[in-house]
């Protein structure tokens, strides 16, 4: 059993604290934000440089080679930085689903544009009604030559305005619900069947609704059998997600504590209260918790039992939900009337956070998934 | 970043394992898991078997009985004690008195005093807390006065636990009145026996009178009774006090706690349903698991990060765990009493050769009196309010 990070994980660890604090501090940020595509290709080509883009990937794709460990310490310091590019669409789910879902020759032809920057990738899955069940697929995909055809509409799908790719969950075969028929299909965004309209978020990163009709495809994998690689890629954002929520908590406590030492009321910082003192030891708890449980689901994304994975990961994100949800009102309350405001931090990382708790179910979506699976122990 | 063991730590953990399961007797690891008492004697038999194993006070100086143990090792072993059932060794012996005796003892003290509590031929209690101090220990005022080559003791200790057992005490007691309340304080040795002490039971909402107020008046015990320096006694607590580690959160034990409410959940109906297939009831039961499998994970770190700290200070840290320990402990005491359900509600206390049998079943006697008693681990060892201060000072700089 060991904590501590390895020589080349402390190295990586450097190199992307190092990016953060110089590159996205927030001002700067804001000005991402405000750019044409609401983040900045500057600093993806600076992701690219660094092997970010590629961290997951095996050398031989471009990558790195790094594992969950390795994302875990570049997702914290996303977090912290409330970074807006599309890191965990392109890399970790699209890149995900391409080497959990795919075979070689496409690994091949389409890891290395990932990993150069070159390719922006976006998991259309959602839909109007599916809410957090993965199966839950309406959208239909038919066999047409060599390739497929998709109709159907997906929502909130995470940068999906500005992939060239978008990965889409489509059903081939089964019902509604079924787990089998599902199949994970690659869709050209500009392909005249595809409609797309883009939008902010609440946390200041994009999605975009999209439209599919009757638009040309290929099959990533099985085409009806998918489930399984596109659960194990969504454990392996559950944790990524995690990792970043523990950067965001991380601020939002240093933060507050900071500011309790300084913001003076009847004559005295107000850290002096013995309730404040109180109130952000209980954030610190719940932040360490959810750092126990952010190292437990990076660890167990890898697990290769499915239902052990899946207990572990829901586990996980019942945590960080309630640890987000508890540290990101405590900083506002804490902090009083200036956290309200648009022009300070604070506020964006709760935003953010609110948005976490949501992604890939909610606390008590995932609760119910390990009340059902019996001990965790 | 692993959180896997080596295959040598693995080995410690099932030898462990092995010989809690087989070693201690069976009928006391079950009332330990049932939540029942111990009467004294299966105390001390569990404890002289695990003295006999070399395993009584692993947490000591090796040239007195401890094991050189990782920091991993010493998890197993609590961890693996704590899901057994076995009671751990008397903590006032082994995890208060024992280390401060053979830190701050002299030579003499250590000989006499350091065998006989790992063997637990002495049953040691601890005179701390008084009517008046309690969170604000240092306000104590049982005082102690030389006279001659003796010290004369008057004053008044509470919550002495297990007293109605000891035959020895460790007291705070003043010892100069002129001086800041830390620094007039010594660490003294007293027979329960001498005459002017006296004990009353305290008998707790439970129903239970594990604690107890001792008394003393005028009582004599050699000047060599002192440990260490005279007005150095706070020191010494401090350090005893900070001795309780990782263990404090109790985690093993909460594991073994959540299996049994688990099993019994399965076996307790409600109509013809078993209260295990209740939605509400086990989403409530997966929520404390959830904080317990993330209190695991934070012990493992405090546990690694032991290497990377001096030897002997305590980790702040372990408030942290001390917090969540107890609340999830507390939350645990919840669960039993919902999963049994009515049956909690007759008054049965523990008696020697009850004649007749049981109201319910036999699970249910216990469960509300557990629930009242353990609000005390919120309280004990430094409540957590005081642990909130601790962390507020220590880690976060105010």
């Amino acid at each position: 059993m060991d904590f501590d990070l390895n020589d080349d994980q402390r190295l990586l660890k450097d190199s992307v604290d190092h990016l953060i604090s110089d590159r996205y501090d927030f001002e700067q940020r804001k000005k991402y934000a405000q750019g044409p595509d609401g983040w900045s290709r500057e600093m993806w080509a600076q992701y690219a440089e660094l092997g970010l883009l590629g961290l997951p990937f095996a050398e031989e794709h471009g990558g790195f080679g790094g594992g969950a460990e390795e994302t875990m310490i570049v997702m914290e310091a996303f977090g912290r930085g409330l970074v807006l590019e599309p890191y965990l669409a392109t890399v970790i789910l699209g890149g995900g689903l391409i080497r959990r879902a795919s075979s070689g020759p496409q690994q091949a032809d389409l890891l290395p544009q990932i990993a150069s920057g070159e390719l922006l990738l976006a998991f259309a899955q959602q839909e109007r009604s599916s809410r957090f069940n993965l199966a839950d697929v309406q959208t239909r995909a038919v066999a047409d030559g060599a390739g497929w055809r998709i109709t159907g509409e997906k929502g909130v799908v995470l940068h999906g305005d500005v992939a060239g790719k978008l990965l889409v969950t489509a059903r081939s075969a089964g019902g509604r619900t079924d787990r089998a028929g599902i199949g994970l299909f690659l869709v050209d965004a500009t392909d005249p069947g595809v409609t797309r309209r883009g939008y902010p978020t609440q946390d200041g990163l994009r999605a975009a609704e999209i439209s599919f009709n009757n638009a040309a495809a290929v099959a990533l994998g099985d085409p009806a059998g998918a489930i399984g690689a596109v659960e194990q890629v969504v454990h392996e954002a559950i944790a990524a997600i995690c990792a970043e929520g523990v950067g965001a908590m991380q601020c939002m406590h240093d933060i507050t504590v900071d500011y309790l030492k300084t913001r003076k009321q009847f004559g005295r910082p107000i850290g002096d209260f013995q309730v404040l003192q109180h109130r952000s030891v209980d954030m610190l708890v719940a932040l360490e918790q959810a750092r126990s449980m952010t190292m437990f689901a990076t660890v167990m994304s890898s697990e290769p039992d499915a239902a052990t994975r899946a207990r572990a990961l829901s586990a996980a994100k019942v945590q960080i939900g309630k640890s987000g949800r508890h540290i990101g009102q405590e900083t506002v309350q804490l902090h009083g009337g200036i956290a309200m405001t648009m022009e300070y931090k604070v506020g964006h990382y709760f935003k953010r956070m609110t948005m976490l708790e949501m992604l890939f179910g909610d606390t008590d979506h995932h609760l119910k998934l390990v009340s059902d699976a019996g001990s965790l122990f | 970043m692993d959180l896997g063991f080596t295959a040598e730590e693995l080995a410690f953990r099932d030898e462990v394992r092995h010989f809690f399961r087989t070693q201690i007797p069976e009928s006391t690891r079950r009332k330990v898991l049932e939540g029942q008492h111990l009467s004294k004697d299966e105390i001390v038999e569990s404890q002289r078997i695990l003295n006999a194993r070399g395993w009584a006070v692993p947490n000591w100086p090796v040239e007195w009985g401890g094991q050189p143990w990782s920091p991993v090792q010493f998890y197993f072993f609590q961890d693996e004690m704590q899901q057994a059932g076995v009671p751990g060794p008397l903590a006032f012996n082994t995890s208060m008195l024992g280390p401060v005796i053979a830190q701050f003892g002299s030579e003499k003290q250590k000989r006499e005093i350091l065998p006989r509590a790992a063997n637990l031929d002495d049953w040691w209690c601890q005179g701390f807390s008084e009517p008046g101090a309690g969170s604000d220990l240092a306000g104590l005022r049982t005082k102690a006065e030389r006279v001659g080559d003796t010290w004369v003791i008057n004053g008044q200790k509470t919550w002495t636990t297990l007293a109605q057992h000891a035959d020895k005490i460790f007291v705070l007691c003043r010892t100069d009145n002129t001086a800041k309340k830390q620094e007039g304080i010594s660490f003294i040795l007293c027979d329960m026996t001498a005459p002017g002490v006296t004990r009353r039971p305290i008998v707790t909402i439970d129903g239970g009178a594990e604690v107890n107020e001792v008394f003393f008046d005028n009582v004599v015990v050699p000047y060599e009774n002192l440990v260490g320096q005279e007005n150095k006694g706070w020191d010494y607590a401090k350090f005893l006090l900070g001795n309780e580690r990782t263990g404090i959160a109790r985690v093993g034990y909460s594991k073994a706690k959540i299996k049994r409410i688990r099993e019994l959940a399965g076996l307790e109906l409600d109509g013809t349903e078993p209260v295990i297939n209740d939605p509400k009831f086990r989403e409530k039961l997966a929520t404390v698991e959830i904080e317990l499998k993330a209190l695991e994970m934070t012990q493992l770190r405090v546990v690694a990060n032991e290497k990377n700290r001096a030897k002997g200070k305590p980790d702040p840290a372990s408030s942290m765990l001390k917090l969540k320990g107890s609340e999830i402990q507390q939350t645990c005491t919840e669960l039993l009493m919902q999963v049994v359900g009515p049956y909690i509600m007759p008054y049965q206390p523990e008696e020697e050769g009850r004649n007749e049998p049981l109201i319910g079943p036999d699970y249910a006697a216990v469960a509300a009196p557990m629930y009242f008693n353990y609000r005390k681990v919120s309280i004990y060892g430094g409540s957590n309010e005081i642990q909130h201060n601790i962390i507020a000072k220590a880690i976060l700089g105010f």
